[in-house]
């Protein structure tokens, strides 16, 4: 190894002045496959969309027709779009407001079971459904919400509220929640075990000074814990804002956005108009939106912690 | 004081037991539908009681009947090179951002980073004519490129932020002997990053394992199906056959779940790299 060593030592030595060069080849070299891979993937794709936004296109036919801004001044009359939208908004809101409470809940829970034997167990179990795809939970939750195969009616009958089975995935009342209902069951578990990490960084001489002031469990949890944590809870509402805005998998496999729009996501609602409809120009023009969209949300999200951070 | 941390004890077990039923039942319907004989569902008896005559039948048409064993090749094929591909190239990449100095490292690598909230959707048309334009499409090379792309901005942000935790010494006493920035890459960072590099393939594994957006739009074809994709036509396929398609969805969770089992801080610390950044 020294030999080696030495042997390289000897051989670079006269070249020293070229390292400049090998410096500036190696950042090109370097950076290439990524750039190359991100630009024909990702950025140019982007540009393209908005370009193909100006077009009525199969997708198919040789030639495209220019029609401005016409597909433009569709979406902003298109009630379906908006509806998604909504529907978008009504799924980051339940999201968060679901997700985050049960997810510190379960967090505490786990952090003050630790030493129970059977905790391991219920931690395994709890983190199951972040390990199946969206489609298999899809598919899955369909026949849990299956009025007559599933589980959530006959429960209920086993409880007496008959009066509250119904069709979950068929009423349009409810079919969108009972799909957030899904997302939240999927998601929680990564936001109980990331808040679990945080929870087990705060420092354990911070615990105990709080002890020997006389304060219980949950006035930890609440005066110090949950203080501490907070640069985790803003990651984690970060996060799942910016997930529920492009959510698509699991809604496309359980109601493909029905019944009549009623669970519709922008996602969806793209997807169903490029492709079995195959009219590329309108569909590029709803993809664009979302980018828009997401992309001003995240410069209004990055602006507010920034403040928050300074203030807090 | 026994007596209270008994009931503190208690309490924790049964709140812990009402989750733990929340999360579970879906499994267990899962895996208990999936033996059951095709018209029990029918009988009228309740969904949770134990299959009458427990079969391995539906196991069995899965695993020899269909091209099981052909989707679960495809997605450990595709995600096996994706992930290599993605952790050579975000190393490289990372590399020069935690150690090279010159005038375009800061906005290349805030370019490179805002993708991470790029909806995907935006790219999918664009994505899917260009397949088609190149012939690719229909294939299961066709998801190559999106996914490596895709998982680049995570993974090198993850990445650099490993490396620059990496302490200067070596490579500076390397630079005294003579060693150039590509021999410092090879001998001295690569190493030392392999713990992040790990975590980073967990990560983007699980990822790309339960991967659907881009299957959907890109592939047709039977033979070129990936896991979960084949599991949505499946369902088509058995549609009223509700046993049938539990046993295809507990043989398709099993692997992660297994793997899971086996090496549970890993996965966990894995998957949750993208958010402990």
């Amino acid at each position: 190894m020294a030999t080696v060593a030495r042997q390289d030592f000897a051989r670079s030595t006269p070249n020293r002045r070229l390292r400049p060069t090998e410096t500036t080849w190696t950042i090109i070299l370097f950076l290439l496959p990524t750039l190359v891979l991100l630009g024909v993937f990702v950025i140019w794709p982007i540009v393209s969309s908005f370009q193909l936004s100006l077009y009525d296109w199969d997708g198919l036919s040789p030639t495209r027709e220019f029609i401005g801004l016409e597909n433009w001044t569709r979406l902003r009359s298109d009630n379906i779009f908006w509806k998604a939208f909504r529907n978008n908004f009504t799924l980051v809101t339940l999201s968060l407001a679901i997700q985050m409470p049960l997810g510190v809940g379960l967090a505490v829970l786990l952090e003050q079971g630790e030493k129970l034997f059977i905790f391991k167990i219920f931690k395994t179990v709890y983190f199951f459904p972040m390990l199946m795809s969206s489609v298999a939970i899809g598919i899955l939750f369909k026949y849990v919400y299956d009025p007559v195969f599933g589980i959530i009616n006959p429960a209920l009958e086993a409880a007496g509220l008959s009066s509250w089975t119904r069709s979950w995935l068929g009423d349009t009342d409810v079919a969108l929640f009972s799909v957030i209902a899904v997302v939240c069951w999927q998601y929680t578990p990564f936001y109980m075990i990331l808040y679990l990490a945080a929870l087990r960084g705060i420092p354990t001489d911070l615990r105990d000074a709080a002890f020997i002031d006389g304060a219980g469990e949950s006035r930890y949890y609440w005066s110090i814990a949950l203080p501490q944590i907070q640069g985790t809870i803003r990651t984690a509402i970060v996060l799942s804002l910016i997930g529920s805005l492009k959510y698509f998998d699991l809604i496309w496999v359980m109601t493909e956005g029905g019944p009549s729009n009623a669970s519709e996501l922008m996602a969806t609602y793209m997807y169903k108009k490029a492709f079995p409809s195959f009219d590329m120009g309108y569909g590029s023009t709803i993809a664009s939106a979302m980018f828009i969209i997401v992309m001003l949300l995240s410069l209004v999200l990055m602006v507010l912690t920034r403040r928050f951070e300074t203030e807090v | 004081m026994r007596t209270d941390k008994l009931i503190k004890n208690a309490t924790l077990i049964a709140l812990g037991t009402v989750w733990m039923v929340i999360a579970g039942a879906p499994f267990y319907f899962m895996a208990l539908t999936g033996f059951k004989e095709r018209f029990e569902l029918f009988s009228g008896k309740g969904v949770f009681a134990m299959p009458e005559n427990p079969t391995w039948l539906n196991f069995e048409d899965v695993l020899t009947g269909g091209s099981f064993f052909n989707y679960l090749k495809n997605s450990v094929l595709i995600v096996a090179v994706s992930v290599a591909l993605i952790l050579i190239i975000s190393l490289m990449a990372s590399y020069v951002f935690a150690r090279i100095r010159f005038r375009l490292n800061r906005p290349l690598f805030i370019l490179i980073i805002a993708g991470l909230v790029i909806p995907l959707h935006v790219t999918l048309i664009p994505v899917y004519l260009f397949t088609r334009n190149i012939g690719l499409y229909d294939s299961l090379w066709a998801l190559l490129g999106p996914y490596v792309a895709f998982n680049l901005p995570i993974s090198i942000f993850i990445l650099t932020e490993f490396m620059r935790s990496i302490p200067r010494e070596m490579e500076e006493a390397a630079f005294i002997d003579g060693a150039g920035p590509i021999r410092s890459f090879l001998r001295i960072i690569l190493p030392l990053a392999s713990p992040g590099v790990a975590t980073l393939a967990i990560y983007n594994a699980v990822v790309l394992w339960n991967e659907f957006v881009f299957a959907f739009v890109l592939i047709t074809s039977t033979d070129q199906l990936t896991l979960p994709l084949a599991i949505w036509e499946y369902q088509g396929q058995y549609s009223m056959n509700i046993p049938a398609i539990m046993s295809v969805l507990t043989l398709s969770a099993l692997p992660l779940i297994l793997v899971y089992i086996v090496g549970q801080e890993r996965v966990l610390k894995g998957m949750m790299v993208g958010a402990l950044k």
